[in-house]
C-alpha cells in the first residue's frame, strides 16, 4: 500500500484527498503528493529495497501507488556506467552515465508512466492518454497495452518517424494533429477537459511526476548509497530535474545514505534540503527552447513561455510547468543552467556514441554538450564525481544524425576494396 | 467550471489594462486567482466564465495584443 496522505497545493498549501486532480481549485497552483514519511521510515531499508524487483517498483514505499500489482513493464534499474573514454576526452576522472535509453520503450518516460498507469487503473479509468512529442506516446501506448486498457495518444503531425512507429506498434488510437505547437497544445488541453480519460501528464500529473524520483534513488544505490558531486540533466518541463533532487533528499532524510543521519522533512516536503546533500544540479536545454535557462540567467522570478524551435523535440516544452521550481533547485544546489547551441546537439550525440558506444537521441546530445560546457567553464572539476543522465534512445531520432552515413562503396573485387579503403577520408 | 488560463505579459504590455478590456468588450467574467506583476514582467492566472465561443473570441483578441495565453498547468504536450 502507498504511504500517501493526499495531495497538497504547492502555492497555497490547500490539501486534497488522493484523486485524479492536478490543479488546486482555489489558486490553480500545481498539486503534489504528500507522504507519511514517519511510517515510511519504519518500513524502508536498504535490504527492503534490495529484495524488490529490478524495476522502479523496488522503491514502491516511496511511490504513490496502492496496488499490489503495479503496471510494470520493468522500467528502471537501468545501467550506471563508468565513462572512462568520454571522461578522458573531457578531462573527468569520475564520470558516470545513467543510461536510461535502455528502458522498455527506450526512454525515461517509462518510469513516470508506470506510476501514472498504475494510478489510472486504481482510479478506475479505462483509457490512458497523453499529448506527446514522441517518447511519452511510446510509453503510454506500451503501458496501456500491459494494463489491458485503451490508449489515446496525440502527436504533432511532423513527429520523427521512429517515434511514430515506436508508439503505433502497441496499438493505441493515434491522433496526428496538424497545426503549430500552440494549436496542438490548445486542442489537447480542451480534450483533456472534456473526456474522462487518465491523461498521464495532466490529471495524473502529481503521481506521474513522482516516478522520476527513481532516477535519483537508483544513482544513489548504484554508487553504493552515496550521492554524486554533480549531475547534468537535460530538461524540458523541469519535472524530472526537480524530482531527481527530491529523490536525493528523500534518501538522505530517511537515513539511507552512507554516513548520513536521518533528518526531519519539515512542513514542506517538496522543498526539504538535507544539509548533507551537496550535489550540484546542472540543467541543460537546447537553445531553440530554453525558457528556464533564460529566466535563470536573467535572474527573473518568472519563466516567460517561448515557442519551441529546436531539433531536440523531446525537450521542446515552451511553457514548462515546473520551470520556476526547477530554478529554485538550481539555486538551492549551487548548480548551473546552460542553453546548448542547436549546432552542438548532434556533436553531443556523436561524442557519446564514439566514446562509449551509447546511441542517444537529441536530448542526450543536449546533455553531453551541456556536460562539456560545464567542464570547460570550470563548474565541474576533474576529480569530482559526476553523473550525466541519458534519457532517450538514438533510434528514435535517426533523422538528426543521417549525415554520419557515408559508407565506402566498392565493387565486389579485392582491388576495388583496397583502392577505397586505402584512400578513405580520415 | 470556467476556463482556466495563464496570461504572460511582456514588459511593454505590463501597464496595459488587458483584463479590464477583456471583461468590458466581451461577455466574459474574469476572476483572478494568482498573479505577479513587476516592472519588467507580469503573469496572471485567472478563470474565465462565459459562452465557449465568446471565450474563444476574447482569448483570440488577447493573443493579438502580445499577451501570451497558456493553460494554467503549463504545456500539456510532453516529451
Amino acid at each position: 500500500m502507498a504511504f500517501v496522505n493526499g495531495l497538497k497545493c504547492r502555492e497555497c498549501d490547500r490539501e486534497y484527498s488522493s484523486e485524479a486532480l492536478n490543479v488546486c481549485d482555489f489558486c490553480f497552483g500545481p498539486l503534489e503528493v504528500v507522504y507519511d514519511y514517519a511510517t515510511i521510515s519504519e518500513v524502508i531499508s536498504r535490504d527492503s529495497i534490495a529484495s524488490g524487483p529490478l524495476s522502479i517498483w523496488r522503491y514502491r514505499d516511496l511511490l504513490p501507488a496502492d496496488s499490489e500489482h503495479p503496471v510494470d513493464i520493468m522500467a528502471g534499474y537501468t545501467p550506471l556506467l563508468k565513462a572512462h573514454n568520454l571522461g578522458k576526452k573531457l578531462g573527468l576522472k569520475n564520470l558516470y552515465i545513467k543510461n536510461d535509453s535502455v528502458n522498455p520503450s527506450f526512454s525515461f518516460k517509462d518510469r513516470v508512466v508506470s506510476v501514472a498507469a498504475t494510478k489510472a487503473v486504481e482510479f478506475g479509468f479505462d483509457t490512458l492518454a497523453c499529448a506527446s512529442t514522441g517518447n511519452l506516446a511510446c510509453s503510454v501506448a506500451a503501458h496501456a497495452a500491459r494494463a489491458g486498457i485503451k490508449a489515446v495518444v496525440f502527436i504533432p503531425s511532423d513527429l520523427e518517424r521512429g517515434k511514430i512507429i515506436g508508439a503505433a506498434v502497441y496499438g493505441p488510437t493515434m491522433i496526428s494533429v496538424e497545426g503549430n505547437y500552440d494549436e496542438v497544445n490548445r486542442l489537447c488541453s480542451e480534450v483533456a477537459d472534456n473526456y474522462p480519460w487518465a491523461f498521464v501528464n495532466i490529471n495524473m500529473r502529481p503521481y506521474y511526476a513522482e516516478g522520476s524520483k527513481t532516477l535519483g534513488y537508483e544513482v544513489a544505490e548504484q554508487l553504493g548509497w552515496r550521492l554524486p558531486d554533480h549531475v547534468v540533466v537535460p530538461t524540458a518541463s523541469g519535472a524530472m530535474f526537480t524530482k531527481i533532487w527530491k529523490g536525493f533528499n528523500e534518501m538522505a532524510c530517511l537515513g539511507m545514505l552512507e554516513g548520513v543521519d536521518s533528518y526531519s522533512f519539515g512542513p514542506d516536503q517538496n522543498t526539504v534540503h538535507h544539509p548533507a546533500v551537496t550535489t550540484k544540479m546542472h540543467m541543460t536545454q537546447a537553445a531553440g527552447c530554453s525558457p528556464i535557462v533564460t529566466a535563470w540567467e536573467n535572474g527573473s522570478p518568472h519563466v516567460m513561455p517561448v515557442r519551441p524551435n529546436s531539433i531536440a523535440k523531446s525537450l521542446a516544452i515552451g511553457n514548462p510547468a515546473d520551470g520556476i521550481y526547477s530554478m529554485r533547485v538550481i539555486n538551492n544546489s549551487a548548480g548551473t543552467a546552460y542553453a546548448v547551441p542547436e549546432d552542438q546537439v548532434v556533436p553531443g550525440i556523436k561524442l557519446l556514441a564514439e566514446t562509449e558506444g551509447i546511441f542517444t537521441e537529441t536530448a542526450g546530445g543536449v546533455a553531453i554538450s551541456g556536460l562539456k560546457h560545464a567542464v570547460e567553464s570550470g563548474a565541474i572539476k576533474p576529480d569530482e564525481l559526476t553523473v550525466v543522465y541519458i534519457t532517450g534512445n538514438g533510434l528514435k531520432t535517426q533523422e538528426a544524425v543521417e549525415s554520419v552515413v557515408n559508407p565506402l562503396t566498392v565493387k565486389p573485387f579485392m582491388s576495388s576494396f583496397e583502392e577505397a579503403f586505402n584512400h578513405r577520408p580520415e | 467550471m470556467g476556463k482556466r488560463v495563464k496570461f504572460s505579459f511582456p514588459p511593454e504590455m505590463v501597464k496595459e489594462p488587458v483584463i479590464y478590456k477583456l471583461g468590458r468588450d466581451f461577455e466574459i467574467v474574469t476572476n483572478i486567482r494568482r498573479a505577479e506583476v513587476r516592472e519588467d514582467v507580469g503573469w496572471v492566472v485567472l478563470e474565465l466564465d462565459g459562452e465557449d465561443a465568446e471565450i474563444e473570441r476574447g482569448l483570440a483578441w488577447v493573443g493579438t495584443t502580445g499577451v501570451r495565453v497558456d493553460p494554467v498547468s503549463g504545456d500539456v504536450i510532453d516529451g
